[in-house]
């Protein structure tokens, strides 16, 4: 036994290496398409008069979630402004919704395909569980490798760690659809198609959103550690807080983030709630 | 005239290699050794009937007996493992997954147990569920739409949502979502079951005030025999699979088949315990034996447009029944009362089960006098009381 050690590590490297030489483009062209949307989302956060910002994220949490999230929204956002937080607020925040848009654009339909295909479902499981219980800091070791430094490298790892509760909520959500339902869709001759989209999808729409939910608030915690790897915003703070020992300069970072955190989680909430006010 | 439902020695059986099933069924081979030996469940084995158009085609029987694979066989929610179905001339069992869908969009409907109506869409749209699928511009289906729920007695309720309703409404957009369709058949999968006994009641004679209108072929499935009584033309009750007796109501009443119909057949009189004293009348009028005059007894029965009368003594015993032509000739003969015929009338006690009268009243033209303790009466009945009484019962 002396001496042998199964080489997984090398095993990994390697195979990055593969991928790197052979598919470069692949990863040149994410690269692009990441970026570019991280950019233009940041832009125009920022681009927008501060108080127009707050003024729609108040309409938007008073229509969804209620008058007392509105009023916090005005609050919180004032007071991240006012310590001076407000740009890197924006940067995380334009980080979070390009990782969740891709988390959805790639979850959603995964999510279906699994409900759907019950040998799938066993195989994708463990990976599900490797990419959620795998310490978050190993997938920035990745990231790096494919996209080096900055904010796409952030958006990638974000991903892959907010990506499992998205799939595994849609695929809980459609195979929750009542039996019942589903026999009558069929029963009045839906295509595949029509009972996805007319039958299946608006009854899972709920347990759905709790699924984008769950993703964006693991994004954004993971947003954080991201900017270990130079992805910025909020989170390169936090980083410089701890560097320094400067708790007050942590402690108000922090704090930005929590209210970030919390209007984000009551606003998809309250349009997983609104949706099912039926 | 050709039929409008066959279905030829149709077989369903769950589990792997089920065509080893048909082989085992073939031999004879009992449901239970199937499913123990080969691992499959039998559904329905070898069943062949047919449905007239029209018609109201009850199938009943209890859990597990294969009534509602029976059912989803027939628009192929299950696939059939072997048989036939040949609907309209055209054969079920072998249309494409398009044509299978055309024809469930256009002309079989189906209602659910538990009426299976999509929570999160408003009454109109659940109703326009079927005509949406089929491909109906909005303006047009939701039209019909509210014309169906108009006809099954919702109107006003059209944008509240399923869960604003009580169970029987709910079931009653059910019906018109299979009726919205229009189809020239309607598969009801124990439509009435999860309603209590008033509204199920209720459901029936709607489904009944409608069929007269719309005159489908229903196929219904029940597993409570007074239901299917009350609603079925014909009645096919299965058992593990096979169609056990298959006839009209009377025809099962009469003469049940096998120890299964009867134990059916017996459940429904315990369940009704319908007895004499609750489906008698008072006596319109009776003869006194020793007061009334020819002439007193015939204006008595002229008055009450009765078809006889019965004769009872000074402690108010039955004595017997008079026939109104023999008064009629003894007032033109001058006979009095004493000389006419009494004929012999069946008398029975209060408690007697109704059952059991249905025989003794057939073959007499008196009604049954009902008599207390003392032998004094106390009501009668008249056979087309007791007929209305079991069939408001549901029973005939």
């Amino acid at each position: 036994m002396d001496g042998f050690r199964i080489p997984i590590g090398q095993h990994v490297d390697s195979l990055v290496d593969g991928l790197q030489e052979h598919v470069g483009f692949v990863f040149d062209w994410i690269n692009d398409v990441v970026y570019a949307t991280v950019m233009g989302i940041e832009s125009v956060l920022l681009g927008i008069p501060f108080i127009v910002f707050v003024v729609i994220t108040a309409l938007i949490a008073w229509k969804l979630a209620g008058k007392g999230v509105a009023l916090f929204a005005i609050i919180g956002f004032l007071l991240v402004n006012n310590i001076g937080l407000w740009q890197p607020a924006m940067q995380t925040l334009s980080l979070v919704l390009t990782a969740e848009i891709i988390t959805l654009l790639v979850g959603l339909p995964l999510g279906i395909i699994i409900a759907k295909h019950k040998g799938l479902d066993n195989s994708v499981r463990p990976v599900l569980d490797l990419m959620q219980t795998m310490p978050a800091f190993v997938y920035l070791i990745p990231a790096v490798m494919f996209f080096s430094l900055g904010r796409v490298p952030g958006v990638m790892a974000t991903i892959i760690f907010s990506m499992p509760p998205m799939i595994r909520l849609t695929s809980l959500g459609i195979k929750q659809v009542p039996n019942d339902l589903v026999e009558a869709g069929h029963a009045f001759g839906c295509t595949p198609y029509q009972l996805l989209v007319k039958v299946e999808l608006p009854h899972a729409l709920t347990t759905i959103m709790a699924g984008v939910n769950q993703s964006i608030m693991l994004a954004l915690s993971m947003v954080v550690i991201a900017a270990m790897i130079g992805a910025g915003g909020l989170g390169s703070m936090v980083l410089r807080g701890v560097q320094r020992v400067n708790i007050g300069l942590g402690f108000e970072s922090g704090l930005a983030v929590v209210i970030l955190a919390i209007f984000l989680d009551r606003i998809t909430q309250g349009l997983g709630k609104k949706k099912q006010e039926f | 005239m050709d039929h409008k439902v066959v279905v030829e020695n149709l077989v369903k059986i769950f589990g792997k290699n089920p065509s080893r099933g048909v082989e085992l069924l073939q031999q004879g081979v009992a449901k239970d050794e199937i499913l123990s030996s080969a691992k499959l469940t039998i559904g329905v084995a070898d069943v062949s009937f047919h449905v007239d158009a029209g018609e109201i085609f009850v199938v009943m029987g209890l859990s597990g007996s294969g009534k509602s694979t029976l059912l989803r066989c027939l628009n192929r929610l299950h696939e059939p493992t072997a048989g036939k179905i040949v609907i309209d001339g055209e054969d079920i069992t072998a249309m494409t997954r398009p044509a299978l869908r055309e024809f469930r969009r256009t002309k079989i409907g189906m209602v659910f147990q538990n009426f299976a109506l999509y929570p999160n869409r408003t009454i109109l749209d659940n109703v326009a569920f079927g005509l949406e699928i089929r491909g109906v511009e909005k303006d047009a289906r939701q039209k019909i739409a509210q014309e169906t729920i108009e006809l099954v007695g919702l109107d006003g309720w059209e944008n509240q949502y399923p869960s604003e309703l009580s169970g029987g409404m709910q079931q009653r957009v059910g019906l018109a979502r299979a009726l919205a369709l229009d189809p020239d058949i309607l598969l009801m999968d124990e439509p009435f079951s999860a309603l209590d006994p008033l509204i199920r009641k209720e459901m029936q004679e709607e489904l009944l005030r409608l069929q007269e209108k719309m005159n489908k072929t229903i196929i219904f499935i029940t597993h409570d025999l007074d239901e299917a009584l009350s609603l079925g033309d014909r009645i096919a009750i299965m058992k593990d699979g096979w169609v056990v007796q298959l006839g009209t109501a009377e025809e099962i009443l009469n003469n049940p088949e096998d120890e299964y119909v009867v134990k059916f057949t017996e459940d429904v009189d315990r369940s009704k315990i319908l007895i004499a004293e609750s489906v008698m009348h008072k006596p319109l009028a009776v003869a006194l034996l020793e007061k009334d005059g020819v002439n007193v007894i015939l204006r008595k029965i002229d008055k009450h447009g009765l078809s006889s009368i019965l004769v009872v003594d000074g402690t108010h015993r039955v004595v017997g029944g008079l026939h109104p032509e023999d008064l009629v000739r003894a007032k033109k003969e001058g006979l009095s009362i004493k000389d006419i015929p009494v004929h012999e009338v069946s008398q029975t006690l209060l408690s007697t089960p109704l059952r059991s009268l249905l025989e003794m009243s057939s073959d007499t033209a008196f009604p049954l006098a009902v008599v207390d303790e003392d032998q004094k009466l106390v009501g009668v009945i008249a056979r087309s009381h007791m007929l209305a009484a079991l069939a408001r019962r549901g029973v005939i």
